[in-house]
């Protein structure tokens, strides 16, 4: 292949751009294995002199930080279960079973997208403060339970199910739960896992609302406990950024061996 | 059982959890910012008054409120476009026939997308440092003086743009990606059997083909952007001089810090009318223009 200015000048940009938007990622990961001090000095640093987990270690043993990394991993395992079982078979239902009211009810549902979440916040606190659910799971839990993006997510993919299938089960006497269970949920796999990774992810990244409802510490999850941690230790850059490594790693891990699904459910709520 | 009540009891559930956590909330947040909700009616609600519109007056007249409206639509008039620019640059340099590797800077690039916005707000908190920081550190090398950019009023707000424009551009870039792959070759060939350069390619085939998708992704940019909130928090806490406080962070001191939530409640509601009315506002421009 000849090397044409074009082709340098598409893939130099490229690189350039990848490069820049890569760095404070990298750099987070240097930082976090440096000595106390050492990211403060001028000139700044890009590599560790002798890199150490010793900020990680400080983590877990003088804050406790596992607790927090646990309370992280339940919440975002607890709101990825609990929103498959609201929302799969809403949107199923919203695709194949037709009802009174149907199409109204879900062109209502597409008009409260415009209605940000954060309105219902106030009411939402006081309601959970009724319910004795302020400072628990339970609590950060709530908003993930439905929503009408995953409803919307799921219709669209059901959609693709030949009604003869369904019609065909039942012929052969199937109850409509049966037929669920049994032929639509493993039809639905793929969609599964692209709702499972997108509301995982969002979750766990989820920060307002847990911050509002989590104020036992040890009930925090990792990004409220982290801009606790960044207010109290401003000073300490390394400790901060090996707590940031501990926060990003799990979710970006995640992203890169489930790419695919994650995309294709970015792709399909797109076009709504 | 039959299909039709089939029907209703698969979404049973899901519109129950909507109806009590969400469209409940929402309408008793109406009700609510007609009150004075604070802090005694938090303990016994019989301190609970209905005030009217006073909350909103009284809104109205808090230079407070002003100032995070102007710092949001500071934030949304620079974020939306740049960082929209940003997606769509990437995007075309992705689907450039030239451009190798595509797979591997596409995930580069989208990277940030999925991060923690906290963790990645704390990081760049350094990387903004006046002394220590990589940033300054990157622009001395190139002759620009130092800037203090989380302390300087007049930085703290741009700062927090090149944060979100790093952290947001990549889910755009892919949507917008999408868009361009899905335009048919075809019409770029007849064009360019006509004689068109690139940059006419670019102009007559390429924007008025994508013009749909640019609206809904601006729309949802600009949605996402009036929501601004916990880069303010991490980084500067509303200062410095109250030049970052936003609307939210504004509905979130006044609900959650002063527990005044009959007031935090008309704050809410101020911000859903303005992301509303400029929603509108875009389609309508859209149509107007398409109709032309």
């Amino acid at each position: 292949m000849r090397l044409r200015p074009g082709h340098v000048l598409v893939n130099g940009a490229l690189a350039v751009l990848s490069a820049a938007t890569l760095f404070p990622l990298a750099w987070m990961l240097m930082a976090s294995l440096m000595a106390p001090g050492e990211a403060s000095q001028f000139p700044p640093p890009l590599w560790p002199k002798s890199p150490s987990l010793a900020n990680y270690r400080q983590l877990f043993e003088a804050h406790g930080i596992a607790r927090q990394a646990a309370n992280s991993l339940a919440v975002a395992v607890a709101a990825t279960l609990l929103s498959l079982a609201f929302n799969l078979s809403a949107g199923y239902a919203f695709a194949k079973l037709p009802f009174a009211g149907r199409e109204r009810l879900f062109r209502a549902l597409l008009g409260a997208l415009v209605i940000p979440g954060q309105v219902a916040m106030m009411p939402l606190f006081l309601l959970l403060k009724q319910m004795g659910l302020v400072n628990t799971y339970a609590g950060a839990l709530v908003p993930w339970l439905a929503s009408v993006f995953g409803i919307f997510l799921v219709r669209q993919y059901a959609q693709g199910i030949p009604d003869d299938l369904l019609e065909a089960a039942r012929i052969d006497g199937a109850g409509e739960w049966r037929i669920f269970t049994a032929i639509v949920l493993p039809l639905l796999k793929p969609i599964i896992v692209t709702l499972a990774v997108l509301v995982f992810l969002g979750s766990w990244n989820d920060f307002m609302w847990p911050l509002i409802v989590l104020t036992d510490r040890d009930l925090q999850t990792l990004p409220v406990a982290l801009a606790g941690l960044s207010r109290e230790h401003v000073q300490d850059t390394e400790l901060m950024m090996a707590g940031s490594v501990l926060t990003v790693a799990p979710v970006l891990i995640l992203f890169l061996v489930l790419q695919r699904h994650y995309m294709k459910g970015l792709l399909m709520g797109s076009v709504k | 059982m039959n299909r039709r009540l089939a029907g209703w009891v698969f979404v049973a559930p899901a519109l129950a959890a909507i109806a009590v956590f969400f469209v409940g909330p929402v309408l008793a947040a109406l009700a609510m910012s007609l009150t004075d909700f604070d802090i005694y009616a938090l303990a016994d609600w019989r301190n609970l008054r209905f005030v009217g519109f006073d909350n909103y007056v009284a809104l109205l007249r808090n230079p407070l409120f002003w100032q995070a409206l102007l710092n949001t639509c500071i934030f949304v008039v620079l974020g939306v476009p740049l960082s929209i620019g940003a997606s769509l640059g990437a995007a075309l340099l992705l689907h450039s026939p030239m451009a190798r590797l595509q797979g591997f800077f596409r995930t580069a690039l989208f990277a940030p997308v999925v991060t923690t916005l906290v963790a990645v707000a704390v990081v760049w908190r350094y990387l903004f440092h006046t002394r220590y920081g990589l940033l300054n550190h990157a622009l001395d090398a190139i002759g620009i003086a130092p800037v203090d950019w989380l302390g300087d009023p007049l930085w703290a707000m741009p700062a927090i743009v090149l944060l979100s424009v790093w952290k947001n551009f990549g889910y755009n870039m892919v949507i917008l990606l999408a868009g361009l792959q899905a335009i048919p070759e075809d019409l770029y060939e007849a064009a360019r059997l006509d004689g068109a350069r690139r940059w006419a390619l670019f102009r007559h085939i390429t924007l008025p083909t994508l013009a749909p998708m640019l609206l809904v992704v601006s729309i949802l940019t600009m949605a996402g952007h009036f929501q601004l909130f916990a880069e303010p928090y991490v980084m500067t806490q509303g200062g410095p001089a109250q030049r970052t406080v936003t609307v939210l962070y504004l509905m979130y001191e006044e609900g959650f810090k002063w527990w005044s939530l009959g007031s935090a409640s008309a704050v809410a509601f101020v911000l859903f009318a303005i992301m509303f009315a400029i929603t509108l506002l875009q389609l309508k421009v859209s149509r107007t223009q398409a109709g032309r």
